[in-house]
Formats: C-alpha cells, structure tokens, sequence
C-alpha cells in the first residue's frame, strides 16, 4: 500500500525527520511487550506515528485496578483479554499498521521464536523474571530493547544492546527475588508516571529506528515525579553480560504463570460442572469474613499462614487459590509448588475483584 | 557526602536523601571504596543488605565496589524497579 505522506505532514516536514525517517518508522517492526501502564501509551504513539509492523504479546484481562492508568481501557472493557481490546482500538486508529498478536506470556519456550521477528523490543513487562528473559533473548538475537520500569512516584529509563552497547546485567547483575522489591500491586504507582516512561520508551525506539537524534544508550534516566526530577547515570558494558550465549533454564515465576492462571470465566465454567471445588481463600480473616462472595466460599488460609497449614489442603484434588487482585493468590501458587510439586494448583486471576467485574 | 535514594531505598531508610557529614562516619581509613559504603549503610540498614542488584552512581556515573569516593561526591543508591 502507498504510504499516505499527508497523514505524517506533521513530523516529515521537520528537517531532521522528514520523509527518510518516515520511511525507516513505515519499513521498521517493533515489539511491545506488555500493554500495561507502559505498554499502552508506547503502542498508541507509535501506531500514531506510523510504524509499519507492531507486535503485542500480552495475556492478561482488564480489571478495575488497571483503569487508574492503562488509560486506553474503558469501563466496559472490564473482564475481556487486554490483547482483544488493545488491536480493536489500535487498527481504529491507524489502519495500515501490521499488527502481530501474541496471545501469551512471553516466557523462555517462545520468546526467542517470538523476539526474533522484530528490530526493537519494547519491555513494558511488570516483572524481574520477564525483564530478565528479554535481556538475555534480545542480547541472543542482537535486538536493542528499550526498557522502561515504574514504582510509586519514580521511573526507569534505558536503552539496552543497542549497536552492543550495555545491557540490563551491565546495571543489575543479578534478579532479584520476588519478595525484595516491592511491585505496583502491593506498593502503588502513581497513574500518569506510566504515562510519562511509556511515552519516553516510544521516542527512544523513534529515535533507535530511524537514527535521528542521540539514543539513550549507556545512560539510565532516572525520573522522580513529585520533584520534577530527571538525572542520567552513565553506565559501560561488563563484557561478561555481552557473552550470553543461551536462555537460563528458568527465569524463576513464568511456569506458573503460563501453566496455573485460569480466568473467571473459565473458574464459572468448573464451578457449574462440579459441586466440591477446592478454593483456598489467601486473604487476611478480616478481609475473608467482610468481603467474600457465596458461590466462590472456600477455607481461609491467609498467606502467611499457609505454609504452616498445609495439611489442611487435599492434595489429591484440584486446588484453586483465590484472594482479593489475583496477586496474593499467584504468590501461593508460587509457594505450594516449591513445598509440593505434585499439587495441582490454579491461581484465579481477577480474584474476588475480577469476579465483582464479571457480573456487573 | 550526600546520598540520593531511590525506589525501595528510599523507603528503607526513610527519606530521599541522605547526609553523611564526615569521613570518620564510616571507618577510619581515609579513602573510602563503594564497597565500604555500602558495608557501613548495610548495618545501619540491614534491609539494604537483602537486595541482590543495587546499583550505586556516583557524581552520575555507575561505580564498582573499588571505586573510591570523598566527602565531596554526590552518591546515588539505585535499586531496580519492576513495574509496569
């Protein structure tokens, strides 16, 4: 198809874009992982600007607690597959941009296969296992990954493996565990500072396609929005991080979160197959006996007890976990399967909230 | 020396910054590594101590625990941060 220039007479009549650089967006494939808080102003921007082939692996369902700053998701999208509704929105917005969807966790089987059809990655992911793995992938596939991570009121800001430039290792060598650094589910994040490290993302991979300007690379940004505040750390590449030749084993969290989520939907489907359904309910006694819903009543274990009792789960049965976000209930999985790996465990992603979304 | 704190640091220790008015503070050898630093903040902080990657900048550029810093330096504790 005939690139309308018309449409990008905004940007292409700039002496240090013009229709070369408009050329290199329509010609370039760019892969965002994630269209979350992140994920979403990057995808909107770039689909604005013309790029020509977009890629979103994502796997996740709208809730409530995504609204306050996955600002392309309204009310009515509550319950449905972001992946579903993000495409709706974007070929609306600009019809002659190539999407690739990913309907999934991008995780160690598929990332490479996926990573592969892409020049620049986007990491707009919410956790260390998933940063990790793109790293380590992009570095594999010498791919440039623009890296964007968010907490309370600060964000991060890089541009790694660019032309071998320094990698996400070269800045934090190791991975952290879960339980060290707090994530936006249990610590909070202020809605717009997505906005503001996913707009950046979007500009740095503009920047890395078409070559204009100086890419972030070797620098990290560090943004504080309560003080206005932006400082770039200079940091070099440890050539040891550039000789990753192969994917660890594992990334710690991703066989959980490929093989042991089931969706409301489906969790409705099994409780009207069966009557006895085991449902483990995470939360505190508190929140147990003030918030539960009827149909899905199970035994209270909150999950600082749940090691100490878990005697009290039937092993031979199916085991559901369920807590207020799905978050509390996800780290239960996590933790019964490292004491007992035999346990068929499911995390009802949503929990409680997701199912007050599926029936209003 | 002044100290900036960011991420979970900064709720470790409290605040955003942190002072640390002479070189005596933290040992008595008079050029002081990163490493030393962080050893010091390690026991006046124990959670500081749990994190597996902090990075530590000073005057804006990544430091190794070898670097040497003096009172004069402008020093930057910075943890990873995941969300998105």
């Amino acid at each position: 198809m005939q690139m309308d220039f018309n449409r990008y007479q905004r940007q292409t009549v700039l002496r240090d874009f013009g229709p070369k650089a408009q050329q290199k967006l329509k010609d370039a494939s760019i892969l965002v992982v994630g269209a979350g808080g992140l994920g979403i102003p990057a995808l909107l921007y770039l689909n604005a600007m013309g790029v020509g082939t977009i890629g979103i692996v994502e796997q996740d369902i709208i809730e409530i607690t995504n609204l306050q700053r996955q600002v392309l998701y309204t009310e009515e999208d509550l319950g449905r597959p972001k992946i579903e509704v993000v495409l709706e929105r974007l070929k609306l917005q600009n019809s002659s941009t190539n999407f690739k969807r990913f309907d999934t966790f991008i995780a160690q089987h598929n990332a490479l296969e996926i990573i592969s059809e892409f020049d620049v990655v986007i990491d707009g992911s919410d956790n260390f296992p998933t940063r990790y793995l793109i790293n380590d992938a992009c570095l594999i596939l010498k791919k440039p990954f623009v890296s964007g991570a968010i907490q309370g009121f600060e964000g991060q800001l890089s541009v790694f493996n660019y032309q071998g430039g320094p990698t996400y290792r070269c800045l934090f060598p190791n991975m952290p565990k879960q339980e060290e650094i707090p994530n936006c589910n249990d610590n909070g994040v202020l809605g717009i500072i997505p906005g503001i490290i996913g707009n950046l993302q979007a500009l740095e991979a503009v920047k890395a396609i078409t070559g204009i300007g100086e890419v972030l690379s070797g620098k990290l940004l560090l943004f504080n929005g309560l003080h206005q505040y932006y400082q770039t750390i200079n940091f070099s590449l440890q050539p040891k991080n550039a000789a990753i030749k192969k994917l660890l084993r594992s990334y710690g969290a991703e066989v959980c979160e490929i093989h042991h989520n089931i969706s409301i939907e489906e969790f409705e489907k099994k409780l009207k197959g069966q009557e006895h359904i085991q449902i483990i309910d995470v939360r505190t006694t508190e929140e147990f006996e003030n918030f539960s819903l009827p149909q899905v009543k199970g035994l209270n274990i909150p999950l600082n007890e749940l090691k100490g009792r878990i005697d009290e789960l039937d092993s031979q049965r199916p085991i559901y976990l369920l807590c207020q976000s799905g978050k509390r209930s996800d780290m239960a999985v996590r933790m019964l399967q490292e004491l007992n790996p035999e346990l068929e465990l499911y995390n009802i992603v949503g929990g409680v909230d997701g199912f007050h979304a599926f029936h209003n | 020396m002044t100290i900036l704190l960011f991420g979970v640091t900064k709720d470790i220790i409290g605040s955003s910054t942190l002072s640390m008015p002479s070189s005596s503070e933290f040992g008595s050898k008079r050029s002081k590594t990163v490493k030393e630093l962080k050893e010091y903040l390690g026991k006046m902080y124990p959670e500081l101590k749990k994190l597996s990657s902090l990075a530590v900048a000073v005057n804006n550029s990544y430091a190794n625990d070898d670097t040497i810093i003096d009172n004069f330096d402008e020093i930057a504790l910075i943890p990873p941060v995941s969300g998105g």
